[in-house]
Order: C-alpha cells, then structure tokens, then sequence
C-alpha cells in the first residue's frame, strides 16, 4: 500500500510536469497552430541562466544564489523576455506560412538556441544545486514523500486554477480562447491579434519557467539538450489529449507521466531501460483507438 | 505529338529527374577530374544526404504532411546492413546475432537493398496506424516512432552494441555510389509521383475533403508513399555507415532529422527540384561554415570563426531563408524545362494571335 502510494506521488508529480509543459506547447498551438519545438529550450535556457556564462566544467550560481522570491521573478522575467523575443523576430515574420514551416522555424531555433548555449556554457553537462533542502523527504504515515514532488504538484494545481480564471474572467483570456476557436473570424471582431499572441507566448514562457525551476531542482543538473526529453513527452501528450484542446493537453500530461512510472514499477529490470519504448508503444495504440485524441476539438477540423 | 522522335519523348516525360540527374554527374566529374579528396568527401557526404531528402520529400512533398520519424528508418538501414556485410569475425567479436546473420557475409548491394527494404516493412507496420491520423497528429505520432525505435536500439546490446558506436563496417561508398543511389531515388520518385497513386496523394495534398468525395482513400495513398520514402531513408542509411564506417544510435537522432527536414523545407518541400536544391544549399553552406572554423587564408589575413558557429550559421541561414521565403528556394517548381518553355511560347503566340483576329474578339 505504501508503496503503491508513493508510487502514485511520484506518477502525480511526473505527470504534472509533462502537463505544464505540454500546456505552454498546447496555448500556442491553439492559437497559431504552431507546435513550438523551442519550448524545451525555453526551459533550458531558464535553468542556465541561473549559473554565472562559463565554460567551466564546474557551475557558479549567479541568479541561483539570489533569495527565492527574486530568483523566481528574475528566472520567469527572463524567459518571458526570450520566449516574448523569439515571437517578435522569428515566428511573427512567418506567421501567415503553413504549419509545416512555423514548425521548422521553430526546430530552426531550437538548434540556435541549443548551440548558442554550447557556445557560451561549453557542451558537458554540469551538477547544480539550488533548494537542496526541498529533496529533503518528509515522512508522513510510514511513507516518505519528497517535499519537492508535492510541491511541484501543488504549482502545477495552482497554475491550472489561476489560467482557468485567467482564460475565464479577464478580457485577454476571453480574446484568447476566441482566437483559437477561430482566429480570422476573433479579429475580424477586434481580437487584436499580435496582442493576443504575445500573450500566449509570455505565458507559455511563463510556465517554461516554472517547469525549468521545478525540473532543475529535481534532477540538479544543467545540459544544454536537458529541454528535448520533456518537450518529446509534452509532444505526444497534446496529441494523446486532443490536438488544440488545452484540458486535453493537461489530461494527456498526466496519462503520459503516469505511464512512465507505472512501466518503471511492472517491467521486469531487465527491460527497464525500454521504458520509454513501451510508453510510445502505449501512445500510438491509444491514437490507433481514438485518431482525433481523447478530446476531439471542432476548430481543428476542416470546415467544409 | 504524333510522330515524335520516342526518345525524344522519354526525354520530356522524364526531364525533371534527368536533368537533375545530368547536373549532378557533371559536379561529381568536376570534383574527380579536380582531385581533391577532401571535396569529395564533402560531395559524397552531401549526395547521402540529398538520398534522405529525396526520400523524406516522396512522402512530405506528396502529401503534404510533415513527419519527424523518418530518421528511424535510416538508423534500422544502417544497422541491418552491419548484420549483414561485418565480416564474421567481427560479428563474432561484437554481436550476439543468430547463426544465419553470423555465419555468413553478404555481398554489399543485396545487403543494401535487403536493409532498405526492412525498413519498408518496419514502415508499413508502423505507418499503418500512423497513417490514419490528421496532419499534425501524424507528426507527433511518428516522432513516438523515432523515440521507441531510438530507445530500443540504444538498450539492444546484443544486435546493436548499445550506445557504443559499432566500427569495422565495410567501407565501399563513395560519390559514385552516393549519385548512383541519388539518381535512382529522384527516378523512382518521379515515376511515383506521376503515376496514378502519386497523383491521388497529391490530391488529398491540395485539398483532402475534395480528394476523398473524388474517392480517394487517404490512409491507403499516404501508406505507399511513407513505405517508398522509407525504403529510400533505410538507403541513405546503409550509405551512411558505409561511408563512415561505424554507426552510433546517437547520430541517427534530433539532429539528423532536424537537418535533413531542413533541407527539405529550405528548397522547397513542394517540388523534388526543391529537395536537390535545399540538400546542396544547406550542405555548401555547412561546409563553407567548416572552412571558417577552421581558419582561410586571405593574403595576410586569416579569417576565422569561433567553433560551434557551423552549427549556429546554419540556424541563422534557415531562419532567414524560411523568413523571406517561406515556401522554399524553388517554391514548388521543378527545373524549367525547355519542352515546357516552347510550350509556353506556343500558347502565348496563339493568344495573341487570337487577339489580333478583329472577329474573334469575344462578346460579337
């Protein structure tokens, strides 16, 4: 019982990372229909902006060492600003194209960002530590918990209530989900529309940098690929959920975190390492069943 | 046309890949008659290449749906042909494979066929569910692809050395090898996309409710193409390890997807001109990119670039190519041709002939 109980902690707080970021892939789909490869280096570069530009093989804190609250602000400023940037000089110039050449774009800087990155910080992994304290398990009857996962689960919780009322109450949120039911028609009613955009991605930046935080204090080590693995999952979570379905995108986070830990906890060890192989394989038997994903949305179809 | 000389003919219907396939012959014997062996390296290396994006564009280019999973078929390519052509001892030495596979090695070209053509079954078991989805679930379903066959064949120490690179495959491919496989992959697409299957994924391309009410069964079209482009995917893989000479899981990845799909994009995804032109664009500029790495001479001045700007240079040349020219250098067209042209030229002559009749003129 007890094991199974921190096993399904572990698959909560896996599976709200997946959700937090295949969130900040799936606001964006939404309304521009763009699937952004470059979140993963959104994340990245949040987490290598907490150490001091270096190539040495040992990493110096320079944001990280700052107290927590204006870490935090500092961290989610900054990939604002990036994710804000990318928009403005890479993805508003193509905007108009096909979705096939929005997605090379963002593969395109993607590789920019990921070399950029080796370029300035050199190409080895490096050992971080920011809030050692929070891996720190407290036990609570007989079973130990990992602060940090409950954490990340109780951000997660909050995030998804603040951008429900976000996208519920405020005029942005409402011009939001305006646009990407029908973007053309929204501004043809005075959605304006890089407004509207800029908004997704300030706060698609915005969760990038709370999952870049989240993850890094997790695993305590900076690479400059550390974004791929996570942004692959989130990928095959908005399709899981329902391409431009934004509750289909959370649902379809915690079905892809919590099949990993489940494949974790009943393949035999020798084939553990083929973990992930299993939970592709679980994917596309899913898509075999339900080809639109769990949650079917009209805008996404053609209208005739 | 009747009376026509039929070689003449065959040289219309066939001129897009034959005029492809004239220029790039003409670059290899420049490149041999000049003698410079690292060129050829670089002119081999950028034939492989174009076999991929030739490949990816028979799918990509007909239906006109992106998909990130095709660099799987060139890593299960690349591998089968190691099983099949390291010489025993080596086999012995480096891999647990069963006797048919270990006791024997295969001559190099059935092998190559016999590798691309497994990819082609691995794609049409896969492709099958895969092909069902829309357009940009296709996408991300077949990256799902690439990530299971990534992973398996990384903890497959026993057919793949794990995440060791494998070395000691037969080194027989060079740039007359590379173009003879290009040239037969731009025919075989052509051939493809001009026959009648060809012509019906085309049709879901530009509109695909209109395609199936004319009664097309889009899944089933999209099947052929992904099982054709794969089989020329497993080719540029079998290339690719012959030429090298080791193979490694990790450089069938992100990155070889993510260049080759640039390369596709950056010609022109719509034509396969395009996909010749991006594949030769993108890898002259790598290279030119490699030489300023590496420091040129320029009278007294050494001009250099700091290391990684290969990399970032690439970026920032697509960005830009793809921000003032969205639908690729060629943007869909094909090579001119000058049957195509007199053509034209006709028709004009015979509008304006028209138009010079008074009597014709319309609404009399």
């Amino acid at each position: 019982m007890t094991g199974f109980v921190q096993n399904a902690i572990d698959a909560m707080a896996l599976g709200s990372l997946y959700a937090l970021v295949a969130l900040g892939i799936g606001l964006i789909f939404g309304i521009m229909r763009l699937i952004n490869f470059a979140h993963g280096d959104f994340i990245m570069l949040g987490a290598y902006a907490l150490i001091v530009p270096s190539s040495a093989a040992t990493a110096t804190l320079l944001i990280g060492a700052w107290p927590t609250p204006l870490l935090i602000f500092a961290i989610c400023l900054f990939v604002i600003l990036v994710a804000l940037g990318t928009e403005r000089l890479a993805f508003r110039p193509v905007r108009a194209a096909a979705p096939s050449v929005l997605l090379i774009t963002s593969f395109a800087l993607s590789f920019f960002f990921e070399n950029l990155v080796i370029m300035v910080y050199g190409g080895r992994p490096k050992a971080m530590n920011i809030w050692a304290g929070l891996a720190e398990p407290i036990i609570v009857a007989g079973i130990r918990i990992p602060m940090l996962q409950l954490i990340t689960i109780a951000v997660t919780i909050l995030l998804l209530l603040l951008l429900v009322l976000f996208l519920k109450r405020t005029p942005m949120g409402v011009a939001m989900r305006a646009a990407s039911e029908d973007f053309r028609m929204a501004r043809l009613l005075g959605v304006r529309a890089n407004r509207v955009i800029a908004a997704a991605f300030a706060i698609s930046g915005f969760l990038a940098a709370v999952v870049s935080l989240l993850y890094v204090a997790q695993t305590g080590v900076l690479a400059y690929h550390m974004g791929v693995p996570l942004v692959l999952f989130a990928f095959v979570a908005t399709v899981v959920g329902g391409m431009g379905s934004l509750t289909g995108a959370v649902l379809g986070g915690f079905i892809v975190g919590v099949a990993s830990v489940f494949f974790q906890v009943v393949l035999p060890i020798d084939w553990r390492p083929n973990r992930d192989v299993f939970v592709y394989g679980m994917i596309l038997l899913i898509l075999l069943l339900r080809p639109s994903g769990l949650v079917k949305v009209r805008a996404v179809e053609e209208r005739v | 046309m009747t009376g026509e000389n039929p070689l003449l003919a065959l040289v219309r219907t066939y001129w897009t890949p034959l005029a492809l396939a004239l220029i790039l012959l003409a670059v290899t014997v420049l490149v041999w008659l000049s003698g410079d062996g690292v060129l050829a390296r670089t002119v081999t290396d950028a034939w492989i290449r174009a076999v991929l994006v030739v490949g990816l564009y028979i799918f990509i280019g007909n239906a006109g749906v992106l998909v990130f999973g095709h660099i799987a078929f060139t890593l299960i390519g690349a591998y089968a042909t190691a099983w099949f052509t390291l010489s025993v001892f080596k086999k012995s030495f480096a891999l647990n494979l069963p006797a048919i596979l270990a006791s024997y090695q295969y001559p190099v070209l059935p092998s190559a066929i016999a590798s691309a053509t497994l990819a082609a079954l691995v794609a049409l078991i896969v492709g099958f569910p895969i092909m069902r989805l829309s357009g940009l679930a296709a996408s991300i379903a077949s990256l799902a692809v690439l990530g299971m066959f990534h992973t398996f064949y990384t903890n497959w120490p026993s057919w793949t050395m794990g995440a060791a690179t494998l070395p000691g495959v037969p080194l027989y491919v060079n740039m007359w090898v590379a173009l003879g496989w290009l040239v037969a992959a731009l025919f075989i697409a052509y051939v493809y996309q001009r026959s009648r299957f060809g012509l019906a994924l085309r049709a879901t391309r530009e509109d695909e409710i209109a395609a199936r009410a004319a009664g097309v069964d889009i899944a089933f079209q999209r099947l052929i193409a992904f099982v054709i482009s794969a089989f020329f995917m497993g080719i540029g893989g079998v290339l690719q390890a012959h030429f090298i000479g080791t193979i490694a899981v990790k450089n069938f990845w992100l990155g070889l997807t993510f260049i080759s799909l640039a390369m596709l994009i950056v010609g022109g995804q719509r034509s396969l001109t395009g996909a010749v032109v991006g594949a030769v664009t993108i890898s002259a500029i790598v290279e030119v990119l490699r030489r300023f790495e590496e420091g040129v001479q320029l009278g007294p001045l050494v001009l250099s670039v700091p290391l990684g700007a290969e990399e970032l240079g690439v970026a920032v040349v697509m960005l830009l190519i793809l921000i003032f020219r969205p639908s690729g250098i060629m943007a869909g067209r094909e090579i001119p041709s000058p049957f195509e042209a007199r053509r034209r030229t006709r028709f004009l002559e015979a509008l304006r002939q028209d138009a010079a009749k008074p009597d014709a003129a319309p609404g009399e």
